[in-house]
């Protein structure tokens, strides 16, 4: 079992076989692994981060968190996790919301969606297929009053996150390249990802 | 003076869907108490409210006023110009069939039957060329979901009355697809109607105020066709 090294600005793509387990390293701390799962055998049967939240009532994912997808499918299952929760509803950054939120100044700067469309592309995940992510190491606290936070990262170097698919899954990876805000602790840095 | 392009009436528990143009408003009212309309918006050439997106950017965990509803290419597609309401939901999707537990067909109930938002949705965007790969979360207006602490989501009962309302301005020209199935943490089958009314919308500059983000989501919608 090897560990390919992606590094922060980068992706891939693995085809995991029910029963497999991958597992994404956070080699260097805070960077935020952005993370998309499809049924290989139908990809409109994607991963649902709206329906992963309201079937277990739970906002962030941990181990035991099943990933749910739009027919309400379990693709995988968090086997572990040494972080303690993961952000699913904050999205993952384009070129086009950076111009949203930083300006236009960012609208040239690489985002995870160019990485996804760039992986996903030869498997014929498209714009189309592209959906509402996981951010893992991501921490994007909700309160009660109705608001919604970026605060510091709850992931340290060497922490991990482990997912057991339930049937044969691509997983898509985005190592997030974003310079303007905290969740790469405004470094963004090399994850690993190991299938075993 | 204001006319009104279009209005309906969706029963409880129905599905519809809209073409608009640009700078309309579009009002949403509820027939009943305990009213729920899980909204997808889109764009003909196949934009998509990003609900993600709209909530990070206005760091916000709910719909509400003024905020503007974004798009996956970074466009601000509708401003929520008012509401009676303070909280519309967007973080627990719509229901399925899997949530409509008691058993319906069309032979036994006739256009009684229960029809989950999931089918009432995927109805509505086939016939517009669209299908499952657009689902994308939808906006449920008249609802709440408490969020705790440890982010424990529960559905809040009574949260919408009748006549309760929420009104959008399109920005760009839009597709409304809505299905007014109950909410899918909602345990009961008592779904209210919606009126939805289109008429001219009047001059907004509260959504442009509202923060940076919200105003270079409209400069982006006024860019979006050059
Ligand atoms: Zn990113």
């Amino acid at each position: 079992m090897t560990m390919t090294t992606v590094p922060s600005g980068d992706g891939h793509l693995a085809l995991l076989p029910a029963g497999a387990t991958l597992r994404i390293t956070d080699l260097e701390g805070n960077q935020a692994a952005d993370t998309l799962l499809y049924d290989a055998a139908d990809l409109d049967n994607r991963y649902s981060a709206v329906d992963t939240v309201r079937e277990q009532a739970a906002a962030y994912l941990t181990t035991g968190s099943a990933l749910l997808s739009t027919d309400l499918d379990v693709l995988a299952t968090i086997t572990a996790d040494t972080v303690g929760r993961h952000d699913t509803l904050g999205g993952a950054c384009s070129q086009e919301s950076n111009v949203i939120r930083y300006g236009l100044h960012t609208r040239h700067q690489h985002a995870c969606r160019e990485t996804f469309l760039r992986w996903g592309a030869p498997v014929g995940i498209g714009a189309r297929q592209l959906t509402h992510n996981i951010n893992f190491f991501m921490n994007v606290p909700l309160t009660e009053d109705g608001g919604l936070t970026f605060a510091d990262g709850l992931s340290g170097p060497g922490q991990y996150v482990e997912l057991t698919a339930a049937r044969e899954v691509y997983v898509l990876i985005s190592n997030c390249p974003q310079l303007n805000n905290p969740c790469n602790g405004w470094n963004p840095t090399p994850i690993g990802v190991t299938v075993s | 003076m204001t006319t009104t392009k279009v209005e309906h009436e969706v029963p409880g528990g129905a599905a519809w869907s809209l073409r608009v143009r640009p700078g309309r408003e579009v009002r949403f009212s509820a027939l009943g108490p305990g009213a729920n309309c899980s909204l997808l918006l889109l764009t003909p050439d196949g934009d998509r409210l990003n609900v993600p997106d709209t909530l990070k950017a206005q760091m916000s965990a709910r719909i509400t006023p003024p905020m503007v509803l974004m798009s996956d290419r970074g466009v601000g597609l509708a401003s929520v110009t008012g509401s009676s309401l303070d909280w519309h939901d967007a973080v627990c999707g719509h229901s399925t069939d899997r949530h409509v537990t008691e058993r319906s067909s069309y032979q036994e109930h006739r256009n009684d039957r229960r029809i989950s938002a999931r089918a009432g949705l995927l109805s509505e965007l086939r016939k517009r060329g669209f299908d499952r790969a657009d689902l994308h979360a939808t906006v449920n207006l008249f609802s709440k979901a408490a969020i705790d602490d440890a982010g424990r989501l529960s559905h809040v009962p009574k949260h919408c009355a009748a006549d309760d309302w929420v009104a959008l301005r399109t920005e760009v020209e839009l597709v409304l697809v809505m299905s007014t199935a109950p909410h899918p943490l909602d345990p009961s089958w008592k779904p209210a109607g919606v009126r939805v009314a289109v008429t001219d919308a009047p001059p907004d500059e509260a959504s442009r105020l509202f923060r940076p983000e919200s105003g270079r989501a409209l400069d982006a919608a006024a860019q979006a066709l050059a």
